[in-house]
């Protein structure tokens, strides 16, 4: 090996002096405004939206069977007058309020299951069988049975939107779990913290964007299967929830509030993911740089 | 003469891979003394980042024993902070200073205040104050990892354990981090710990080198480093042939 290279002339060495540099920002210039107002993801989702709404009205006039497919300006309708004389809210409140009774219960049963499952090998077995037998089963087939055992009411609602809940989410926080870098592990030893304070203070956060994902899921999950419920049996209590007030409006062929009912539960869906969990996912996971 | 603070004797690691049960070291033996900046220094395979681990306590010996303080060690602990290799040994929903705090706080060594002032304190000998509120992720690699060795020292741990802590960095910043840990050294004198798998490194962070061959690692050689320039690279080729010789 030589410092000379044979095919180049030869060459000295060069020294230069090197100016203070002013760091001028001369070639900044603002976006364009509606450049910047098409930056905003919600303004894009909300062209989706109309577009679509757009879309149903015209394909409403143009079938002109309102007992059929009502227009999106007769559903509107109904939605606003349903809105108005109370009866929305108030089934969509029954709904929503069994709704997260289920889904709370299912998140902590499900971070009871993963919890065991990541510190002892048999608990590991235990999820992975009970998963793998019951995640499969849809929530709404053990219906039948749940109305054996608990009669028709809140205790069966509740049964089955925990099946719904429960194995989707234990699922993805026993993977969430598992996927901790083995270093993050031996940092988390280093400090000598207990079993409790380890899977607390370490594991949960670290497992942070699969638990999210398994709570979005496994909300829609029991949305679909409280909606389904109330579909078949309807009245809880005393009082329905939004399932109910389809069912109802169906059997009176008010057609428009049963394309009402249906886009409350649309509207709800959208509010969770885009407000409720979005607002998570920017004070954890993207603060964090866990995603993007 | 003063006590020797870490005892490691005769000590055989072994570690099973799903196929293997694989000889990590054989009968290793060296000693630590307070203030030390211990090298262990060998090819990939020569069983230096299991020595680590074993320290630390994360692997138990087979044969032989290791002792801290005359106590044997039983497994991970405060006392015995490790620094490894891997930028995201930071825990990313944590601000620098959270960072740097936590393990004060979650062994309860400190008051919350005490450690706050503590942490602050081994931010600013790592230079880092300014980016004491940001998130690991928005750091760079050179600046995670005097996050990690402000971690470790604001334990004021027995021993510091170091894994490779500069083998991702870039060349230039490597070279940066080898005198910044030195002057820190100047300042506080701790003990170190330090696996490398270069000559050169060994040499500048170290002053006490202890050879490694490979398959499984058995102990070639310990040596004295040094600091006189003119020496330096008589050493470099001495340990380049013992270890490949």
């Amino acid at each position: 090996m030589t410092a000379i290279n044979p095919f180049a002339p030869p060459r000295e060495d060069q020294f230069f002096e090197v100016p203070a540099f002013g760091g001028h920002a001369d070639v900044e210039r603002p976006i364009p405004f509606w450049e910047k107002l098409w930056n905003k993801a919600w303004l894009r989702k909300c062209v989706i939206i109309a577009a679509l709404a757009a879309l149903w009205q015209a394909y409403g006039v143009f079938s002109a069977n309102s007992l059929l497919f009502p227009t999106f300006t007769d559903t509107m309708e109904a939605f606003r007058d349903n809105i108005a004389n109370g009866v929305l809210l108030a089934r969509a409140w029954t709904s929503v309020r069994v709704l997260l009774m289920g889904y709370a219960l299912g998140i902590g049963l499900a971070t009871v299951l993963s919890v065991l499952a990541i510190t002892t090998r048999i608990g590991n077995d235990f999820l992975e069988t009970l998963t793998s037998m019951f995640n499969p089963l849809p929530a709404i087939a053990l219906l039948p049975l749940a109305l054996l055992w608990f009669g028709l009411g809140l205790g069966s609602l509740i049964f089955v939107l925990v099946h719904s809940v429960l194995w989707v989410m234990a699922l993805n926080m026993h993977a969430g779990f598992l996927g901790v870098s083995q270093t993050m592990r031996m940092v988390g030893r280093n400090y000598g913290l207990g079993r409790l304070a380890y899977v607390v203070k370490i594991l949960v956060p670290a497992a942070f964007p699969s638990i999210l994902t398994g709570m979005k899921v496994g909300w829609a999950f029991a949305w679909r299967t409280l909606i389904a419920a109330e579909l078949v049996f309807g009245v809880s209590s005393g009082q329905g929830g939004l399932g109910w007030f389809i069912f109802e409006n169906k059997n009176q062929l008010e057609i428009p509030s049963v394309f009402a009912g249906l886009f409350s539960v649309i509207l709800i869906g959208l509010a969770m993911e885009n407000i409720v969990f979005r607002k998570i996912e920017e004070k954890t996971v993207r603060r964090w740089g866990m995603q993007h | 003469m003063t006590e020797k603070l870490l005892d490691v004797r005769g000590v055989t690691l072994q570690y099973r891979t799903t196929e293997h049960v694989v000889t990590a070291t054989h009968r290793v033996s060296f000693s630590i003394y307070p203030g030390d900046r211990f090298i262990l220094l060998g090819p990939s395979g020569c069983g230096k980042s299991s020595l680590l681990k074993a320290v630390g306590g994360y692997l138990a010996p087979l044969e032989g024993e290791i002792t801290l303080k005359g106590k044997r060690i039983a497994g991970p602990g405060p006392d015995r902070m490790m620094v490894f290799q891997e930028f995201d040994q930071l825990l990313p929903w944590k601000t620098v200073t959270e960072n740097v705090v936590f393990p004060l706080l979650a062994t309860s060594r400190l008051g919350r205040k005490e450690a706050f002032e503590k942490a602050l304190h081994y931010i600013d000998k790592v230079g880092l104050t300014r980016a004491k509120d940001s998130y690991p992720h928005t750091l760079s690699g050179g600046m995670k990892q005097r996050v990690a060795i402000a971690r470790g020292m604001a334990m004021e741990p027995e021993i510091l354990l170091m894994d490779e802590p500069f083998a991702a960095l870039d060349a230039l910043t490597r070279r940066t981090m080898q005198d910044e840990l030195l002057r820190l050294w100047d300042d506080t004198k701790f003990t170190v710990l330090f696996v490398t798998h270069s000559i050169n490194e060994a040499i500048r962070v170290g002053n006490r080198i202890l050879l490694l061959s490979p398959h499984p690692g058995q102990v070639r050689a310990e040596l004295n480093s040094t600091d006189d320039v003119s020496r330096i690279g008589a050493l470099e080729t001495e340990i380049h042939d013992l270890l490949f010789a």
